[in-house]
């Protein structure tokens, strides 16, 4: 079967949908006004596109669309809700509570925060990637003024008990941020429901344009604010400056309405499909391990451990055909695996024999069924090159022997 | 990151893969790097005692791509070499041979550790 270029790395980045291309186009030429322009049509008519984006959002996230500021995307959102917390509410505390397996948006955020003087807590996650309530509720101090966790990982797709956080921060008065990139517009994510107060995602994880993202920023009950992180004509309510990106947000609008409106019979599909592809696999080979809680999962992610095969080499068996990502990082000058998977509990070596799958809304079934039998023999082609898969067959126990580590 | 085609060739259709019998006097084994660095090189040799020459050659390893071309090339190298002549090659010369990126030269680096540590394991049984 000649199928070409897979694209199995969602997770990365999502195709834009033709539909939000379409949307988009007519706002970089015959539409080109700046929203912040109030005394012609020309910026009339932008700021009506932007006030129908953030409708959309606010519909697809069951709030206020003055909750909703616009920025560059999901990296700038999380710089600014925890920053812009850790600023304006420095007199209440000075401590924030994540996880982990955050982003390294948040993380590298939180160790900034560290720099500048607050305290940060990196608390470890269950071996299925689920946060333990108890231990995130015993480390709640007086001086916490934030918990700030994902609601979907973004290497295994792990759903974050979101209602029980949440309900865990109201306790305490304590605000909770989410970075919700990987799940809003594949999974209902309604910040009110759940009680959290700040939420960051972006365009391009949700078949929308790359360079736009958003934040919602509760309003009432509690009215939250954060400091803004960049400065200039205090658009977005003060809390975001710089001209708004017109074509990139009608783009986010017009993604954002058509995942309100297909995500359950989409997410059905693509749960569908992912279960085919992760049974093809663990059927057609021994010694796979599925990472991560496949109960409180994103309908479209696996993440598998294939046992003495190294992730990096084994992609390059398929990569011509096939795109998907490893946690394996060769190829990054650390040679460090994944930190997400290694908080999980898993060894160096099944972190270095990961492979991330995640199916978008234009992967099909032929595909699936390609990649099935792609990923199969990329294995079997790596395990048959394998010195300590040979070992292992021969029963040797690879705990005692001593490596030289290089 | 474009890989050559040399090294793409060896990766696809790899020489000398297998396993040598390591109790054979003639046999030397080197076994290098570890399972959570993300890179394990076995790379066998059998000597002619007479000749000093390296007869057979094999490897197996588990790493990524460069890691498995390196020491496919190594094989490749290694065999009608004598002994002596086999210490001098050079990780420079395998990253040069399979233009390896600089994030690879770590594999190359394997691949000759994994030569000394062949030749060192059968001097030591014929010591």
């Amino acid at each position: 079967m000649a199928v070409k270029s897979i694209y199995l790395d969602n997770n990365a980045t999502t195709p834009c949908d033709p539909r939000v291309v379409e949307a988009m186009i007519p706002y970089f030429h015959n539409i080109p006004g700046n929203a912040a322009s109030r005394n012609h049509p020309f910026g009339w008519a932008a700021e009506e596109a932007v006030d129908y984006s953030r409708d959309q959002i606010a519909k697809l996230l069951d709030v206020d669309a003055k909750e909703i500021i616009f920025t560059s995307g999901a990296t700038e959102s999380d710089n600014l809700a925890l920053k812009g917390v850790f600023e304006m509410y420095a007199r209440k505390g000075n401590h924030i509570i994540t996880l982990e397996t955050e982003h390294k948006a948040v993380l590298d955020s939180c160790k900034k925060i560290e720099k500048m003087g607050g305290e940060v807590t990196y608390l470890p996650v269950q071996r299925n990637g689920i946060v333990d309530l108890a231990a995130l509720e015993a480390a709640i101090t007086d001086k916490t003024i934030l918990i700030s966790i994902m609601w979907a990982n973004n290497e295994t797709g792990v759903i974050q008990p979101m209602k029980e956080i949440g309900a865990i921060c109201e306790k305490h008065g304590v605000l909770f941020m989410s970075d919700a990139t990987q799940a809003v517009g594949k999974i209902p994510t309604h910040p009110k429901e759940v009680g959290v107060h700040l939420m960051a995602f972006t365009g391009h994880k949700m078949y929308g344009p790359k360079g736009v993202g958003a934040l919602f920023v509760n309003r009432k009950n509690p009215r939250v604010k954060v400091t803004s992180q960049m400065d200039g004509g205090g658009h977005e309510r003060g809390m975001r400056s710089g001209t708004l990106n017109v074509p990139g947000i009608v783009g986010i609008g017009a993604a954002a309405e058509i995942g309100r409106l297909e995500m359950a019979e989409e997410a059905k599909r693509l749960s569908g499909l992912r279960d085919k592809l992760q049974a093809g696999l663990v059927s057609k080979l021994e010694e796979c391990y599925i990472n991560g809680s496949e109960e409180h999962r994103m309908p479209h992610v696996t993440n598998i451990s294939f046992k003495h095969v190294e992730g990096e080499g084994l992609m390059m068996t398929f990569n011509q055909d096939i795109a998907v990502s490893s946690g394996s990082a060769c190829t990054s000058a650390s040679l460090e695996p994944s930190y997400v998977l290694m908080a999980l509990g898993l060894g160096d070596d099944l972190a270095h024999s990961s492979l991330r799958l995640s199916l978008g809304r234009f992967t099909t079934e032929e595909e699936i069924d390609y990649a099935i039998d792609a990923i199969a023999k990329g294995v079997q082609h790596m395990r048959d090159l394998s010195p300590i898969w040979e070992m292992y067959k021969e029963g040797v126990d690879l705990d005692a022997v001593e490596w030289a580590a290089h | 990151m474009a890989y050559s085609e040399k090294l793409l060739e060896h990766f696809k259709h790899p020489k000398n893969v297998g396993t040598l019998d390591k109790s054979k006097k003639t046999v030397g084994t080197g076994l290098v790097g570890a399972p959570e660095c993300g890179d394990v090189m076995r790379l066998q040799i059998e000597v002619d005692e007479e000749t000093q020459m390296i007869k057979d050659a094999k490897f197996k390893t588990f790493g990524c791509g460069s890691a498995i071309a390196s020491s496919s090339l190594a094989t490749e190298w290694l065999k009608g070499k004598t002994i002596d002549d086999a210490l001098k090659i050079d990780n420079m010369a395998i990253v040069e041979e399979l233009a390896l990126p600089p994030v690879k030269i770590h594999c190359s680096v394997l691949a000759e550790d994994a030569i000394k540590g062949a030749i060192k394991d059968y001097k030591e049984k014929n010591a």
